[in-house]
């Protein structure tokens, strides 16, 4: 039977790619925002070390109205500039997209009354996000990967209808992969505060900038941290509608609920990989190891 | 038309159903056809730039500008992607986006004028572009719209364009690309059935056109808020603002209202909007001496409109600037002007609330009053006017609130203190507090900080500011 192995909170600015400096990517840095980049280094060769057999992202920059679509072709290629910070992040990507487990993804959501939508556009430019987060996780790109994008309407109505529905999701996603037999990771693409500063520094990579935006926006962040270490998920959702409203969060897009009802609402404590802030956005690397968590 | 910052205006619908898909609707296929004659308008008008402002063109760090000559992709919409591909080559002029961006940075907004292959164009944009301009024969102009960018920074983002293109001097036509309501069906519909989702929304549609064919930009513009929370217009119709401010707040338009028909539940309008009296620009003083007397009307009308349902302003309301009353920006020169916010509290002295010399602006002293009440916030004072008691919390909140109304009265804003002198009245009481409050603004801020206690201050107050800010 395939399982999640694990789920990862995997913020995407796309600061941490300009900072590393690989070859898919064109302006370069001399450094920055290690604290987040080696959070990730040590996150991934732990995931890498359990042998996943796809990454399942979900992306708040993948925006959909009608539905949540996910990728229905095998290979995409192309150049994603980020349409805010253009000068930091325009990379080469070369994807391979697990396209049976996608359509399973589509087919289950569709029977638990969701509306899902496969995107077979040839021509589609995958979205920053996804693109970051799954850079960051296996920058090697040999894994396919499976894309699900983000579907705001529900949250027209209210965070908790909005939530709901990401909870559908979320069971949908966890029903195919057990019926795919393969061992699969989750990214929820997401930092946590989000309120930023509007200007920049001349050198997009001067750490002296780099700081919370408010205290109040920290408080709230390492709330939310504390109930993630704790292993007390369904307080950590009780609280994420509020927490929405209060650091203007990108968990509003819904990755957040989606991965944690994937995992059936862990209560094993999530390890934290490290917390650092980007333009003043609160960004954390977090881990629930579900294999891991099992082997106890 | 002469001496005219813009010949023509347009506000229309950007979604990709119009261009792509007209056979599967009859409205979206009468809003195809409608789009021609947009076309064949501006091709009288025969512009040299084409400036569009797209709803879909979203950005967070202040404004970007396209700089690339010929941008061009295969562009494919995130959502509506099944409808197919929108591949463009365009061309676009690369003079008027420095000298937009330069006026928009005086502003104090971070700008960015991008030239990257590759960088997205939005689906609107392209749309309206493939519509309007399909041989290129005009060079554009695009900006891009702030996600949290309320009603006067779209405003003075319209003004400055006015500014931009009166210094650039090339006849030119304005688009700007948004829908009216956009409440979007969520499941799949049959789209020969496409209807506005609402009642509600489609009424409210429905008083805006009528507005817009008078002619009534300003009015529109006033009651944009409202609109958009009866209607969830298109990003808050924060288009209309821009809108406004390039065209000089006026309602002296002709207005033509091409179609107006469903897409997937939302509102799509094509209307077009000409000034009946030319349209120039206004430096960032006349702005600003408009911006308090317009909002010291608004107070005006919305006190002898109360009890009236309808909340969007009646016609009626004058437009002209009101001049003996308002306190404003006093003299023409640039040097030391004197500076009086019409919303700070009134001075209790000979002196300005600020003085502006070159691009440094000097605050006078910043306590907790405010205008037109002898209530001070966070103070209880008994018969004789002695402090019975006070709360230093509430004070420096207002205070950091008056600071701010006289920074952006100025043109500046709180981003832009560089040094504060804070006076306090009772150092040891009173210090932490302070001191948590005002880091919640000015944390973020980083202007440097001198904080004194001194024995009295000219009125009952507990803390006052004495602020130095760029322009
Ligand atoms: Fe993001």
């Amino acid at each position: 039977m395939g399982k999640i192995i694990a789920g990862i909170l995997a913020p995407h600015p796309p600061h941490l790619v300009y900072a590393e400096n690989p070859p898919q990517n064109e302006p370069k840095a001399e450094c920055g925002w290690e604290t987040l980049r080696w959070a990730y280094e040590n996150c991934r060769e732990k995931i890498l070390e359990q042998k996943p057999d796809v990454f399942l992202v979900h992306s708040p920059h993948w925006q959909t109205v009608v539905g949540h679509h996910v990728l229905g072709l095998e290979q995409f290629s192309g150049l994603s500039v980020d349409p805010i910070f253009p000068h930091l992040f325009r990379y080469k990507y070369d994807l391979k997209v697990d396209v049976d487990l996608s359509l399973a993804i589509a087919e289950e959501g569709k029977n638990i009354g969701l509306t899902m939508k496969v995107m077979s556009n040839p021509k589609f430019r995958i979205d920053y996000g996804s693109i970051t987060s799954c850079h960051l996780m296996n920058p090697a790109w040999d894994i396919p990967i499976v894309c699900i994008s983000s579907n705001n309407s529900p949250y027209y109505f209210s965070n908790e209808v909005g939530q709901q529905e990401m909870f559908k999701l979320g069971e949908a996603t966890r029903k195919a992969i057990e019926k795919s037999g393969k061992r699969c990771v989750l990214l929820a693409s997401n930092s946590l505060s989000h309120r930023h500063f509007t200007t920049e520094s001349e050198i997009p990579e001067d750490m002296s900038y780099e700081h919370i935006y408010h205290h109040g926006q920290y408080l709230w962040d390492m709330q939310m941290l504390d109930l993630m270490k704790q292993g007390k998920s369904q307080q950590l959702l009780d609280v994420l509608p509020e927490f929405m409203d209060m650091t203007v969060a990108e968990v509003k897009a819904g990755a957040l609920a989606w991965m944690l009802s994937a995992l059936g609402m862990p209560e094993y404590p999530a390890k934290i990989h490290g917390y650092g802030t980007v333009i003043g956005t609160g960004n954390a690397v977090v881990e629930w190891n579900a294999e891991r968590a099992a082997q106890v | 038309m002469k001496n005219s910052v813009i010949e023509k205006a347009y506000i229309v619908s950007g979604l990709p159903h119009i261009y792509l898909a007209p056979e599967r609707s009859p409205g979206w296929n009468s809003l195809n056809q409608s789009y021609q004659k947009i076309r064949q308008e501006i091709e009288t008008i025969n512009p040299d730039l084409i400036l569009y402002f797209s709803t879909q063109w979203l950005s967070v760090l202040g404004y970007m500008f396209q700089g690339n000559p010929q941008p061009q992709w295969h562009h494919v919409d995130a959502n509506w992607h099944e409808l197919g591909d929108l591949p463009y080559a365009f061309k676009v002029d690369t003079v008027f986006p420095e000298i937009y961006s330069q006026e928009v940075s005086e502003l104090g907004h971070n700008t960015r004028v991008v030239n990257y292959e590759g960088f997205p164009i939005d689906t609107g944009t392209i749309v309206a572009q493939m519509f309007l301009n399909p041989d290129n024969k005009f060079k554009a102009a695009m900006v891009s719209c702030n996600m949290y960018s309320e009603k006067e920074e779209n405003l003075r983002l319209g003004q400055a364009a006015a500014r931009a293109l009166e210094r650039y001097g090339k006849k030119a036509v304005a688009v700007v690309v948004s829908n009216l309501s956009n409440r979007f069906e969520i499941k799949e519909i049959d789209p020969g059935k496409d209807q506005i989702s609402s009642n509600k929304d489609d009424e409210w549609n429905r008083k805006i056109l009528e507005m817009l064919e008078e002619g009534d930009l300003e009015d529109v513009s006033q009651c944009a808020r409202e609109f958009s929370r009866q209607a969830n217009a298109d990003m808050g119709f924060r288009g209309i603002w821009w809108l406004n401010g390039l065209c000089g707040e006026s309602n002296h338009f002709s207005g033509d209202v091409y179609d107006y028909q469903p897409v997937w539940g939302t509102g799509a309008a094509l209307i077009g909007l000409q000034p009946t009296v030319p349209i120039r620009a206004r430096s960032r003083v006349e702005c600003a001496n408009q911006e308090e007397a317009s909002q010291a009307e608004m107070v005006q009308s919305l006190a002898t409109r109360e009890g009236s349902t309808w909340a969007a302003p009646e016609k009626a309301i004058p437009n002209h600037t009101m001049d003996s009353e308002s306190p404003s920006v006093s003299g023409p020169s640039v040097q030391g002007q004197k500076i009086d916010s019409a919303q700070a509290p009134e001075p209790v002295g000979a002196y300005p609330h600020a003085r502006r010399e070159g691009e440094w602006l000097f605050l006078s002293g910043v306590g907790p009053r405010k205008r037109n009440s002898k209530v001070i916030p966070g103070v209880e004072l008994d018969d004789q006017g002695e402090i019975l008691s006070y709360d230093v919390v509430t004070q420096t909140k207002s205070v950091i609130e008056n600071v701010k109304t006289i920074l952006e009265s100025a043109g500046s804003s709180l981003e832009k203190v560089v040094d504060v002198q804070v006076f306090l009245t009772n150092m040891k009481a009173d210090f932490p507090a302070f001191n948590a409050v005002y880091a919640e603004t000015f944390a973020a801020i980083g202007a440097t900080r001198t904080t004194v206690e001194v024995n009295r201050l000219p009125t009952p107050i507990a803390v006052e500011f004495k602020v130095i800010a760029k322009l």
